[in-house]
């Protein structure tokens, strides 16, 4: 390996003259973090209420949840992210594809709403697990107590099933954070985008990309910590 | 810093009873290594037009690639290695430095901005083209300089050493653009094709690369104003005095020889696979200059001469 090590290189004035390349890369994380808890909070509310229709009765609500799943869960992320960023302000009136283009952080906005979408197909299938795994029994037995159907998924389905689904929803954070990445091909200078221009500039390649990994890592134990906390205080008792 | 693995590598090679030419055996480094496995291996860029790319018959081509070849002959010679392999292997901007330091690729025949930053990591054969950042708009958009770009949207690719510099400028000069950043030079020029920008910056000859490959070349036009002056070379390994005191010497003949202004004249002035666009780029005078008197200096001031 004929590699020049230089762990100094963070310390170093980066390009722009104003920040050190440990600047630019902590610039990229603070879009990284923006882009994924925006996705997030969109997916969430989004997968809550597709996976609530889904968990319906009836053929139509079922169609239609299945039908949003399945768009969103079956075209890869980087296409749609290239839909939503190229191909859609095409599509639309002259005057309204220029004002969607000159949008400030178009490339931000995009990326959230793409990757908010994308999730939220994901959180939709988890929530309707849970709700499911505990609609056998306490359907019945809400409904025996006179609950209307509103009420028995707002009193009973949802708080119990959404606790049951918390650990695989802390996966789904997980991706998200880390698919948050992907938003480097439109534009976007987030984490993994910032350790590419330090490697591009400096040609410190590994020390570049060793420092974006570390700071994945944190970001994520933070997150799975957090979530475990959230775990911990939402458990039922005695189980499902 | 010479490579501890190498002298390991030699007595491996010496014990395996390898019969070794009596010139072979004071080789070192790249040279040693290409005499023992009878290859070289270039590493080359799949859209680098026209310096390094893939035609349609999938043949990896281009003004980077013929120079590279024509060292390859010199390495032929100066190795007796007639029938020497040439593997060529796909580069990107962001792994060429690793392929480079772990022996993956020989050669980088691309379009490598040499700067002195860089020269810490790799070492650069003697400048083979020169390239200047600047400006390129629709002509509807009336923007001529750098000062018309005031509080506009500018684009630029990512990771390039124009980012660098427009970042920088627009700092230095207030002029407050939004600049936003593309993947790749395709997608950056789509961010001005759509009008995701009201300009690009880039590297003049891929702006010209640009606008004769696009659907309406009549509807742009380039900056006069040069941003910047970069040399572009040809990467190798570095404290590899052997090896690349063998490529310097090769490279210079070319320059000296009349093929030179034919292969440059095939690339730059002529129609290239695969659509037969033609880049009309006659050779820049700092290009002329720098092949009249060969340099591998990293710094630009070093290519200021001439304007």
């Amino acid at each position: 390996m004929n590699y020049h090590w230089n762990w100094g290189i963070f310390f170093q004035l980066s390009p722009d003259g104003v920040h050190t390349y440990l600047g630019t890369l902590l610039a990229g994380l603070g879009w990284t973090v923006a882009t994924a808890l925006s996705a997030w909070l969109m997916a969430l509310a989004l997968g809550i209420a597709v996976g609530t229709v889904r968990s319906l009765p009836g053929a139509w609500p079922q169609r239609l949840a299945s039908g949003y799943v399945e768009l969103f869960r079956n075209i890869p992320l980087l296409v749609q992210m290239f839909l939503w960023f190229f191909v859609l302000p095409e599509l639309l009136p002259v005057a309204a594809g220029d004002a969607l283009k000159a949008l400030p952080n178009a490339s931000f906005l995009t990326a959230t709403i793409c990757l908010g979408f994308f999730t939220s197909a994901r959180v939709a299938v988890q929530v309707a697990a849970g709700i499911d795994a505990v609609a056998a029994c306490h359907k019945l037995a809400a409904r025996a107590l006179g609950m209307r159907l509103s009420q028995v998924y707002r009193f009973v389905l949802l708080p119990l099933g959404l606790r049951i689904v918390l650990p695989p929803l802390t996966s789904e954070f997980l991706n998200v954070i880390k698919n948050s990445s992907v938003a480097l091909t439109i534009g976007l200078m987030e984490l993994t985008a910032s350790a590419r221009a330090v490697q591009e500039f400096s040609f410190q390649v590994f020390e570049a990309f060793t420092a974006a990994t570390v700071i994945y890592l944190l970001v994520n134990l933070a997150t799975v910590t957090l979530m475990r906390v959230i775990e911990r205080r939402t458990a039922l008792v005695g189980g499902a | 810093m010479k490579p501890l693995r190498l002298p390991v590598i030699l007595a491996c090679a010496a014990f395996a009873g390898l019969a070794f030419q009596a010139s072979a055996q004071e080789l070192t480094g790249t040279l040693a290594k290409i005499k023992r496995t009878n290859t070289i291996t270039l590493g080359v860029r799949d859209g680098s037009v026209p310096f390094s790319y893939l035609d349609d018959k999938q043949h990896y081509i281009g003004y980077s690639v013929d120079l590279c070849m024509r060292v390859v002959d010199g390495l032929k010679k100066q190795l007796a290695l007639p029938n020497l392999k040439v593997a060529m292997n796909p580069v990107t901007s962001a792994n060429r430095i690793p392929l480079m330091a772990n022996g993956t690729i020989d050669l980088e025949c691309g379009s490598t901005t040499n700067n002195l930053e860089r020269q810490q990591q790799a070492a650069f054969a003697p400048t083979m083209f020169i390239i200047s950042a600047r400006l390129m708009s629709k002509k509807s958009s009336g923007i001529i300089s750098l000062a018309d770009m005031k509080g506009k949207t500018l684009v630029v690719t990512a990771g390039t050493t124009t980012q660098k510099l427009m970042t920088m400028l627009n700092q230095e000069r207030g002029l407050g653009m939004n600049i936003v950043v593309a993947k790749d030079h395709p997608e950056s020029f789509l961010m001005l094709e759509t009008g995701r920008a009201a300009a690009e910056a880039n590297d003049d000859i891929l702006l010209a690369a640009q606008i004769a490959g696009s659907k309406n070349p009549g509807d742009y036009q380039t900056s006069p104003e040069a941003l910047s002056v970069e040399p572009y070379g040809i990467m190798m390994r570095r404290g590899d005095p052997a090896f690349k005191q063998a490529v310097d010497t090769a490279l210079k003949r070319v320059y000296r020889s009349e093929e030179f202004e034919k292969i440059y004249a095939r690339w730059f002035l002529q129609p290239i696979p695969p659509r037969g666009i033609n880049l009309h780029f006659p050779m820049p005078a700092a290009l002329r200059a720098v092949i009249a008197n060969p340099t591998d200096s990293g710094d630009p001031a070093a290519y200021r001469t001439i304007k």
